[in-house]
């Protein structure tokens, strides 16, 4: 990552730009365009969450749709139980954590090495598909809720103001919601990675050893990294079933969790902003492919995947990151002027 | 009265399937004391090194730290008692400036105001201070020696473990690593594995000669190198 990615400044701009396009945005589009930009939105929240613990914390986790899923699952059969939102909202945000909690204690605290945690998160995923598909029988209910299998649960009420069951939001008070919970998360996280337990979870990424070696229990790091990550998660898995007031077993399919790992890939690895352009750009892309029959959707997304992974591997917002460095240093080395206006530091030589 | 000795092992033995790696290691360091381990490769000397830091658990034996049985601990606990280590191949976080190298271990028993301050004592004390933005992995060997001797140092750690300090470096920065560790020895212990006898000479007053698992010698290094053992099982002459 270079300089500008890791300083305050870009953490700056992205907030700023993200809520200038929150105010902005519900006075220029649209109520459908609006709806799809939520969607986005929401996705771009789970697509942070991967961002997070694998590009941070280096965790793959083929997964991540289980803590997603989750979320939406337990928003759902919580406000339908309890009428108001306000407790299933953040039900929706504890419950994915702690099972990100016991999983990632059992592999971090296990021992056991990358492959079989990218083998246990995929097979958790589909035991939840499985176990959640297979509950359409009336007997499958908790409270006055059904399960619904894979018809999945139709009717989600939405989120209402804290307190007031009746005043539900809106669809643009939604999408605001959603913008704000993307914002914060971000900030958070960028806050968290800057801290002392970010630079350990980072420092853990490169070497492990290491961390151990100066006095760190690397597991309790990479532990709390994992479930903050499907803490992030479940929030998405929240707002997306208050987006269609519909969730379905599809939320934990293997479709789902191979998207969340596509979106990071082309939006750079390593960076939070890039996974955010990567899903929105991949989601606008098959929603367009899906409107027309010329084309397969997942043809498309694959061949996209393959592209990027040969040609771009560092992904979008990296490479990006990369041509600019580049031209300001050709910039700066054909213009004297400009060369002493802004001179490399010593460190910047030796680098 | 008994002083208790910094670290202590007690009859210490490894055993890798059929390799003896460590045999009966009764080993002591005192507080501040400063000793230089040799021994041709595969003698055992990082293999007690692993032994000292947690990573390999003994067969038998003890490891006592100012007492404390420390040879079943969990592998972040010796370096949270404060036992440092600069392994013989270093290890930094290469994705990380060297501050933050420094840094990440500074803080670990620190404020992070008095982090920044120990963390630019220590880079300007080991030289590193003008590369403190410079990512770790992109330095020359010697300086990532200097940086690593650094993280090291910016724990405080009473007992300091350096698996080869000046291997890879050029006369002059041998020269000025000595001086570093005799520095850093004024108020810290040290057990120094090298095998560049010059280098032992500008710093030990003790050696402990390891051969196959085993301490076989411990004396100055005059007596030691002169030794006809320890002139046939590690500089490969045979005793007159």
């Amino acid at each position: 990552m270079n300089r500008f990615a890791q300083s305050w400044h870009s953490a700056a701009l992205s907030l700023a730009v993200g809520a200038v396009l929150l105010f902005a945005l519900p006075g220029l589009l649209d109520e459908y365009t609006l709806l799809q930009v939520t969607i986005y939105a929401v996705m771009s929240i789970l697509a942070v969450s991967l961002a997070f613990i694998w590009g941070f914390g280096g965790i793959l986790c083929f997964g991540q749709a289980a803590f997603f899923g989750l979320g939406a699952y337990t928003y759902a059969l919580a406000v339908m139980n309890l009428g108001d939102s306000t407790l299933p909202f953040l039900m929706a945000i504890a419950l994915p954590a702690l099972f990100a909690a016991l999983l990632g204690y059992v592999i971090f605290y296990g021992r056991l090495s990358d492959v079989y945690m990218g083998v246990i998160t995929l097979t958790v995923t589909l035991i939840l598909f499985n176990l959640v598909n297979s509950t359409a029988g009336p007997e499958w209910r908790i409270g006055d809720a059904p399960l619904g299998g894979f018809n999945g649960i139709p009717g989600i009420p939405t989120l209402n103001v804290p307190g007031r069951p009746d005043e539900l939001l809106s669809p643009g008070a939604l999408f605001t919601l959603t913008g704000v919970c993307l914002l914060v998360v971000y900030g958070l996280l960028r806050w968290l990675i800057a801290s002392k337990i970010g630079r350990v979870i980072v420092a853990a990424k490169e070497n492990e050893q290491r961390v151990l070696l100066l006095g760190y229990d690397a597991r309790a790091y990479k532990l709390f990294c994992f479930t903050v990550g499907g803490a992030i998660a479940g929030l998405a898995g929240c707002l997306f079933a208050n987006w269609g007031a519909f969730t379905s077993p599809t939320v934990f399919g293997l479709a789902q969790s191979a998207q969340i790992i596509i979106w990071v890939i082309v939006g750079g690895l390593g960076t939070l902003v890039g996974p955010v352009v990567g899903c929105v750009l991949i989601q606008w892309l098959t929603t367009h492919i899906g409107t027309q029959q010329t084309f397969n959707a997942n043809l498309v997304l694959g061949a996209i995947l393959l592209g990027f992974v040969l040609m771009v591997p560092r992904g979008l917002l990296p490479s990006l990151g990369d041509l600019v460095d580049a031209g300001l240093r050709r910039w700066r080395q054909r213009s004297p002027r400009a060369a002493a206006a802004t001179p490399a530091t010593a460190e910047e030589t030796a680098a | 009265m008994s002083v208790v000795p910094l670290i202590e092992t007690r009859d210490l033995n490894v055993h890798f399937g059929g390799v003896h790696a460590t045999r009966d290691v009764n080993f002591t360091l005192a507080e501040a004391e400063l000793r230089c381990v040799i021994g041709p490769n595969g003698a055992g000397k990082s293999t007690f090194f692993k032994l000292l830091t947690g990573q390999t658990r003994p067969s038998s034996g003890q490891i006592l730290f100012r007492g404390q049985d420390i040879s079943r601990m969990r592998p972040h606990d010796p370096g949270r008692l404060g036992i440092g280590i600069k392994t013989q191949m270093p290890s930094l976080f290469n994705g990380l400036t060297v501050y933050e190298n420094v840094w990440l271990s500074a803080r670990r028993v620190n404020t992070a105001q008095q982090a920044r301050r120990i963390t630019r004592e220590v880079l300007e004390r080991v030289g590193m201070w003008t590369h403190k933005d410079d990512l770790a992995g992109v330095l020359s060997h010697g300086l990532r020696q200097w940086v690593e001797i650094g993280v090291v140092i910016a724990a405080d750690p009473p007992l300091i473990l350096l698996d080869e300090p000046a291997a890879g470096m050029s006369d002059g920065e041998v020269a000025r690593t000595a001086e570093l560790i005799l520095e850093i020895n004024r108020r810290h212990a040290l057990v120094v594995v090298e095998h560049d006898m010059a280098f032992i000479r500008m710093i030990a007053k003790k050696v402990t000669v390891l051969h196959q698992g085993a301490i076989v010698r411990e004396d100055t290094p005059d007596r030691v190198l002169s030794d006809p053992l320890v002139q046939q099982i590690y500089l490969g002459k045979k005793p007159h």
